[in-house]
C-alpha cells in the first residue's frame, strides 16, 4: 500500500537538513507551493540553495526566505520583482546564478528522462556559455548543459490522489512538471486530494511515479503580481 | 518621430495570418493591440500558453492565468496549456514563426544586448536567450537613443551579450532597420524624421540605398 500522504507542509519537510538543495515551482508567483514555503520559514532550515524561475516578491513568496536569510544561492532565470532580491544580489550577500529560463526548465526534464546532460542553443557567446563545452551540430553552435539534481523538488498542483498522480491548471503549471521529475525528494502540494481511481488516468499530467509525498493545502492567497483587467464597453 | 504605441503599431504590420508570435514585454506587448483586420495571430506565452486573449474583464481575473509579464490574461478559442520544458521546446525547435523584443543595444552585426547592466541592472534573462538563439525572425523594438542622446545602434555591443548575429529587423522611433551583411539598412523614415537625422543618430553602419519613403501608418 502506498504511504504517499502527509498532513501538511510541516510534516513534508521534517527531514530536511541545513544546505539542502531544493527546488520550488512557480512562475512568478504563479503556481507556487505556499504552504512549503511557510513551513520551510517556520522550520528555519538555512544556507539553502534555491532553485527556482523568480525569487517571489518582497513580501511573499522565496521573498520570504530572503528576508529570513535562509538562502545562501538562487539558482534563476528572472529576480526584478523582488526589490530584496536584487540588493542582496548587488552587495554580494546571496550567490546568485542566473540561468536561461529554458535551460532551467529542460535540465529539470532532463533528470527525470534518465538524461545526464542536454544541448542548448541558448547563451552561446554570452557569459553564460563561460567554462562550458559547446558543440557544433550541423553547423550551429550548441552549449552542453548537466541535468539539475536536487535534494528536494517542492512543487504545487490543483489536483492530486494518493498514488502521487498530478493534474496541474492554467499556467500555474509551469515548472512543476519538470521539478517533479528532478528531486530526489518529491513533494507535492495540491488544492484537491483524491483517492486512486477518482482521476482519470488520460488526463494524469505527472505520474504519481515521481512523486514522494502529497497532502492536501490549504489557505491558498494566489496572490497576483499584476492585476490586469479591461472594461466593459 | 514615433512613440511606443507608433513603434507597436509598425511591427504589428509585418504580422501574417497564422503566425505563431511571442512577444517580450515592454514596447512589444503592445503589438498585440494592432494586429490587422482579417488575420489571425496566435500568441505564446513562455509561461505555458498559446493563444492569449485580451486581458479581463475584473469579474474574470484568474490567479492561475497570467502572461510572460505576470499579468492577468484570458485565453481564445483554441487555446492549450503547457509546461515550461515544453514552451521552449516549440520555441527551440522553430515553430514560433516571429519573436518581437525589447533591447538596449542592438549592433551592426545583430548581436543584442538586453539583459543586464552591469552593476546596475541584473534582473536576469528570463527567456531571452532562448528566444533569440532559436526564433525564425526576430523584429526588435527599441529606443533609437538614450536618455543622453546616445546611439544605441552601434557597430558592436558594449553591455553583457544576449545572443549574437541574430536580429533580423529594428523598429525605432526614427524608422524601420534591416539588418545585413554591411550593417543597418534603412527602409523606411518614420513621420517627420530626415535621413540626415537617422544618420547622425546611428553609429553602426547605416545603408542608406536610394530614396527612403516616410512610414505609413493607417
Amino acid at each position: 500500500m502506498l504511504k504517499k500522504i502527509v498532513s501538511n507542509a510541516d510534516e513534508a519537510i521534517k527531514d530536511m537538513q541545513d544546505g539542502a538543495v531544493i527546488m520550488l515551482g512557480g512562475f512568478g508567483l504563479c503556481g507556487i507551493p505556499e504552504n512549503s514555503i511557510t513551513a520551510l520559514v517556520k522550520k528555519g532550515v538555512k544556507n539553502l540553495t534555491c532553485i527556482s524561475n523568480n525569487a517571489g516578491v518582497d513580501d511573499f513568496g522565496i521573498g520570504l526566505m530572503l528576508k529570513t536569510r535562509q538562502v545562501k544561492k538562487m539558482i534563476s532565470s528572472y529576480v526584478g520583482e523582488n526589490a530584496e532580491f536584487e540588493r542582496q544580489l548587488l552587495s554580494g550577500e546571496l550567490e546568485v546564478e542566473l540561468i536561461p529560463q529554458g535551460t532551467l526548465a529542460t535540465r529539470c526534464m532532463a533528470t527525470g528522462y534518465g538524461m545526464p546532460a542536454i544541448f542548448t542553443p541558448a547563451g552561446v557567446g554570452t557569459e553564460v556559455a563561460i567554462g562550458k563545452e559547446t558543440r557544433d551540430f550541423e553547423g550551429k553552435m550548441y552549449l552542453l548543459e548537466h541535468a539539475f539534481k536536487s535534494d528536494f523538488a517542492i512543487v504545487k498542483a490543483w489536483k492530486g490522489d494518493e498514488h502521487g498522480n498530478l493534474i496541474f491548471r492554467a499556467t500555474s503549471r509551469n515548472f512543476n512538471p519538470l521539478m517533479a521529475m528532478a528531486g530526489k525528494i518529491t513533494i507535492a502540494e495540491v488544492e484537491e486530494l483524491y483517492e486512486a481511481g477518482e482521476l482519470n488516468p488520460d488526463e494524469i499530467h505527472t505520474p504519481g511515479i515521481y512523486v514522494n509525498r502529497i497532502f492536501k493545502g490549504s489557505d491558498y492567497e494566489k496572490r497576483i503580481e499584476q492585476v490586469t483587467t479591461r472594461l466593459k464597453a | 518621430m514615433l512613440d511606443k504605441f507608433g513603434i507597436a503599431k509598425r511591427i504589428a504590420k509585418e504580422l501574417q495570418d497564422g503566425y505563431y508570435v511571442n512577444l517580450g514585454i515592454g514596447i512589444p506587448t503592445l503589438v498585440a493591440n494592432y494586429v490587422p483586420e482579417g488575420i489571425e495571430v496566435i500568441l505564446q506565452s513562455e509561461n505555458g500558453l498559446l493563444g492569449i486573449g485580451p486581458f479581463p474583464y475584473a469579474d474574470e481575473v484568474d490567479a492561475d492565468l497570467i502572461n510572460a509579464g505576470k499579468q492577468t490574461v484570458t485565453t481564445t478559442n483554441g487555446s492549450s496549456f503547457f509546461d515550461s520544458a515544453m514552451s521552449f521546446g516549440m520555441i527551440r525547435s522553430g515553430r514560433v514563426d516571429l519573436t518581437v523584443l525589447g533591447a538596449m543595444e542592438v549592433a551592426e552585426n545583430g548581436d543584442i544586448a538586453n539583459w543586464k547592466i552591469p552593476g546596475k541592472m541584473v534582473k536576469g534573462m528570463g527567456g531571452a536567450m532562448d528566444l533569440v538563439a532559436s526564433a525564425k525572425n526576430i523584429i526588435v523594438a527599441m529606443q533609437h537613443v538614450n536618455k543622453a542622446g546616445e546611439s544605441k545602434l552601434l557597430k558592436r555591443c558594449s553591455l553583457p551579450i544576449t545572443g549574437l548575429g541574430c536580429v533580423k529587423k529594428v523598429v525605432t522611433e526614427l524608422g524601420v532597420f534591416d539588418i545585413v551583411a554591411e550593417g543597418f539598412k534603412l527602409l523606411e523614415r518614420a513621420p517627420g524624421v530626415s535621413v540626415d537625422y537617422i544618420k547622425e543618430k546611428t553609429e553602426g553602419n547605416l545603408i542608406v540605398d536610394g530614396e527612403i519613403p516616410e512610414m505609413i501608418l493607417d
